[in-house]
């Protein structure tokens, strides 16, 4: 990156050159964002395009045709999975918002001890990959599962929890509900306590200041979390499958593909309408946070006053706690339950505990385990990289056109796993190795795939790393010598190591359970990952033992390595002092 | 700090600072418009002038963080106009001193020394002798968060001196520190480099700052440089009004030249009649400029002239007073020492104002 701008003294450029070279970069710089668009173009653009290409036009000829859309209009099964889709996302977005609701309110605005760990019990749903929650779900909640053999025993009575479409809705909003419950907590600790203290100065109190005050400031917060929640319901294919619901969207799209073919347009025509409703979730999304960036807390305040409850209030809360605790941990520990029973079926809990099936799982299915960990390291480790490579050229350089890298890596956001799946099939089955091998068919592929997924993440981190570092900080390693490569090095990446360790986290841990674009990439056995490998032993009831202690691992292990990184996290962050 | 610096020989081979025409625009906006200032060898020099003036942006091209887009940087004799920062060996104690969070306070100030690959023991020598001139040795192993506003100004320092820069620059160094500790860094500042005899370039906005440490100032206001020359120098005779009213207080009476039978007059607006001694020369359209101290309310001597003027306020200020007098259409601020016993003159009473003709300036712009 040195270089560029030592230009020799006997050259003497005008006015005019010299105002050019100050917009450009250096050449090491050119040839970075050269990289990064080319990787970009490759594995997101190209793919991506080349679905919505094949949806738009006729099979075979090649040209350019609306009929698929027609087609798809006008097949009931498709109209009725496009319904089903939206009742089902937006039903979990009701149920979500009814679990995180009560939680976030009661841990921010009153005094209530174990409020720190109930934000933390209200992550680990999001460290398990929803379908193996609904294998426990249905264990707990199916019509001969605990809850309704003891409800049948007791009162005679049996709830439909899981029948159809409750089951799916059910397992997605108890698996999203953190989405929302982080979001809005923080929303609300980011109002001022003199918000509150002026409308209480003003006369207002009561439900009239929360509906007035507080319900509005934290709108936007609650907004955001939602839309997510309604895209990531909306885009998933593996719960709804192994639920044995076929009539959504995202499942439709992936039996079109792996049963009629590659070549059949419908997969693609419904792609693109997921591709669609993404965007537009985003939109709204975006649109209600437009100019309501409602961080209020001023200097020296400190978020919403903290009340301290009477003691029915007390028991109320805690009661209400508990029972969403219980409700939203129920896959965790069916699944655990699962993982030790010798049999579990028409019984409230399992017949007799053995240690079988993790000696199953760590015989045969190791490979998952290691597939997995190398899978998700690779593509957090190019996560990282890209994104601190990008945030670098966008906030510290004057490259032409750098925004651009920052909103294509951003735009994987809108891009449903299955979607990529089917783009990375077309576009990469065509492309053959020297042997013969289809590129598709590497595992690599996955990898890829699981990058471009977690790439938004990751970039967000390190941008927000990157900007928490003062330029002045730069000049001055440059001043006493330092080219910009050694800056770089000695100053920019270890003051950001803790923001880019927390964004190759987030996609390690994410990458890890991920299916919906891996359920379309795995060719073999021996190159799945973990998630590839529950799905199978889900689908059987024999498999559901060594399954659930697959599941057991993965869970583990996520929840150990986001907890390991945490800690050097802290530590880094303490070894710094109060430092940036 | 009673230690000698082992880098004394920096005062014999201390270099001088030439800015040839220097302009750069950002788009339509000129910050800086043709540039031309010489530093001397050893010189303690300032840009002074109000924010947005172009001091700083001046002072980060000699560093290397802005390219100009017309002239000439010399350093030492050589152009290093097309030098990138990290070769100029020009030290820069930046404004918000800019101490990595992630080091400690000795890798902080060995930092510049490992980028010019001195042998280990040479920087551990040099480490120790910069962190002893600004007296915190004890504090080697501290993190930059664990020290006081003025520990962190020290360190600074210390990291800018240890590479034996050619051109020290100090970018309004004190401002972050509060009123006491500014005098007193202030004074350390200047007795580092007297001692090591540096060219150091220092800006500021604040005139008392820049009258009490630098050998020569440069005034400037909106990207012109209006005069240079030492601190009394520019208060005494300055060149224009704009620097007349940014190094102290300066009263400014409109009027216009008339003569009389060979006599020369001013008439300010508003009716009052000055003569103009025979040998001062004034500028077309000049006014009327004069310090607060060199009129007062008593009788002066011979050659003061007498201006009826009416009290608008007076302030008690310790050791003198101020009043502000209408005089014509202008308002006028005088200074008078207090003497025990005094009483103040009463808002609304009027008075006269005796003026040392002397001490008049005559400025057009």
């Amino acid at each position: 990156m040195a270089g560029a701008t030592t230009a020799g003294r006997a050259h003497v450029p005008s006015a005019s050159s010299r105002h050019f070279l100050r917009l450009s970069a250096t050449p090491g710089q050119i040839a970075l964002a050269l990289g990064i668009i080319v990787f970009l173009a490759l594995f997101l653009i190209v793919p991506v395009g080349t679905v919505i290409y094949v949806a738009f036009t006729e099979k075979g000829t090649g040209e350019f045709t609306l009929v698929n859309f027609l087609d798809f209009a006008r097949t009931d099964l498709f109209i009725r999975s496009f319904w089903n889709s939206v009742y089902v996302s937006a039903m979990s977005v009701v149920v979500a918002s009814v679990f995180a609701l009560p939680l976030a309110y009661i841990t921010t605005r009153f005094e209530f001890r174990g409020a720190m760990l109930i934000q933390t019990l209200g992550f680990l749903p999001l460290i398990m990959p929803p379908f193996v929650g609904a294998v426990a779900m249905l264990l707990l909640f199916g019509r001969n599962g605990t809850v309704n053999l003891l409800l049948d025993e007791w009162f005679g009575i049996k709830i439909p929890f899981m029948e159809g479409l409750n089951g799916v809705i059910f397992v997605q909003a108890v698996h999203y509900f953190p989405f929302i419950l982080i979001n809005l907590s923080a929303a609300l600790r980011n109002i001022d306590r003199s918000m509150e203290e002026a409308a209480q100065n003003l006369g207002s109190s009561g439900f009239r200041l929360f509906r007035r005050i507080v319900f509005p400031l934290a709108m936007p917060g609650y907004i955001a979390g939602a839309s997510l929640v309604f895209v990531k319901v909306f885009d998933d294919l593996a719960t709804p499958l192994l639920l044995n619901v076929k009539d959504m969207l995202a499942p439709q799209a992936y039996l079109r593909v792996t049963s009629i073919g590659i070549a059949d347009p419908m997969g693609y025509v419904i792609s693109v309408v997921l591709i669609c409703m993404s965007v537009l979730a985003m939109w709204i999304s975006a649109r209600a946070m437009r100019g309501k960036d409602y961080a209020t807390v001023q200097r020296g305040g400190g978020g919403l006053a903290k009340r301290r409850m009477r003691p029915w209030e007390s028991v109320l809360a805690y009661a209400a706690v508990l029972l969403i605790l219980l409700l939203v941990l129920a896959p965790h520990i069916g699944l655990l339950l699962l993982s030790f029973a010798t049999i579990w079926s028409f019984s409230p809990l399992p017949d007799a505990f053995t240690l079988a099936h993790y000696g199953r799982v760590f015989g045969e299915s190791f490979v998952y385990v290691k597939n997995t960990l190398l899978y998700a390291s690779i593509a957090g480790l190019i996560d990282v990289v890209l994104g601190t490579a990008i945030a670098y050229l966008v906030l510290r350089t004057k490259l032409i056109g750098r925004e651009w890298l920052d909103w294509a890596a951003t735009a994987a956001l809108a891009i449903p796993g299955v979607v990529l799946g089917i783009g990375y099939l077309r576009t990469f089955y065509g492309v053959q190795l020297p042997d013969g091998t289809p590129l598709a068919t590497l595992w690599i592929t996955i990898v890829l795939a699981l990058a471009i997924r977690r790439l938004p993440y990751a970039l967000r981190a390190c941008y927000a790393a990157l900007q928490q570092i003062s330029v002045s900080l730069e000049e001055a390693a440059e001043n006493l010598g330092a080219t910009k490569v050694r800056t770089v090095r000695r100053v920019v990446l270890p003051l950001m190591a803790g923001g880019i360790l927390a964004g190759f986290v987030t996609s390690f841990a994410t990458a890890a359970v991920e299916l919906s674009a891996t359920l379309m990439l795995v060719q073999s056995n021996a190159d799945a990952p973990l998630a590839y490998g529950l799905y199978v032993f889900m689908q059987s009831a024999a498999g559901r033992g060594p399954g659930a202690a697959l599941g057991v691992i993965a869970v583990l292990l996520v929840a150990v390595c986001t907890f390991a990184s945490h800690m050097i996290i802290e530590k880094s962050q303490k070894a710094k002092g109060a430092g940036r | 700090m009673n230690q000698p610096f082992p880098i004394s020989e920096l005062g014999a081979s201390a270099v001088d600072v030439d800015i040839r025409n220097i302009g750069l625009s950002y788009g339509t906006n000129h910050v800086l418009k043709g540039i031309t200032l010489h530093i001397r060898p050893g010189e303690f020099f300032a840009f002074l002038g109000p924010s947005g003036c172009g001091k700083t942006t001046l002072l980060r091209l000699i560093a290397g963080f802005n390219e100009a887009d017309g002239g000439e940087v010399l350093i030492g004799g050589q152009d290093v106009s097309h030098l990138p920062p990290w070769k100029r060996d020009v030290g820069m104690v930046f404004q918000s001193y800019a101490l990595w969070p992630h080091m400690t306070v000795r890798r902080n100030v060995s930092f510049g020394l490992e980028e010019r690959k001195v042998p280990r023991a040479e920087v551990d020598r040099r480490v120790a002798a910069a962190l002893e001139l600004v007296g915190l040795a004890h504090l080697a192993d501290r993190r930059p968060s664990q020290l006081s506003g003025g520990q962190q100004q020290r360190v600074a320092v210390a990291r800018t001196i240890a590479i034996e820069p050619k051109v020290l620059l100090l970018d309004e160094p004190l401002s972050n520190l509060d009123a006491k500790m500014r005098v007193q860094v202030r004074r350390e500042l200047r007795d580092l480099q007297q001692r090591l005899g540096l060219t150091t370039i220092f800006v500021t906005h604040d005139q008392e700052e820049a009258n009490t440490i630098c050998d020569r100032i440069a005034v400037m206001n909106d990207g012109v440089v209006q005069q240079v020359g030492t601190p009394m120098e520019l208060y005494e005779k300055p060149a224009n009004l704009f620097v007349a009213n940014f190094l102290g207080t300066a009263n400014i009476l409109p009027g216009r030249v008339v003569r009389e039978g060979g006599q020369r007059f001013f008439d300010i607006d508003g009716g009052v009649r000055v003569p103009i001694p025979a040998h001062v020369v004034v500028p077309e359209g000049a006014k009327l400029v004069f310090r607060p101290q060199h009129a007062s309310l008593t009788r002066g001597g011979a050659g003061d002239v007498l201006l009826p003027g009416t009290i608008v306020h007076s302030e008690f200020l310790g050791s003198t007073l101020r009043y502000v007098v209408r005089i014509g259409a202008a308002e006028v601020s005088i200074d008078t020492p207090f003497h025990s016993g005094e009483t103040l003159h009463q808002t609304g009473s009027a008075v006269e104002v005796s003026l040392s003709l002397r001490s008049v300036l005559w400025l057009a712009i």
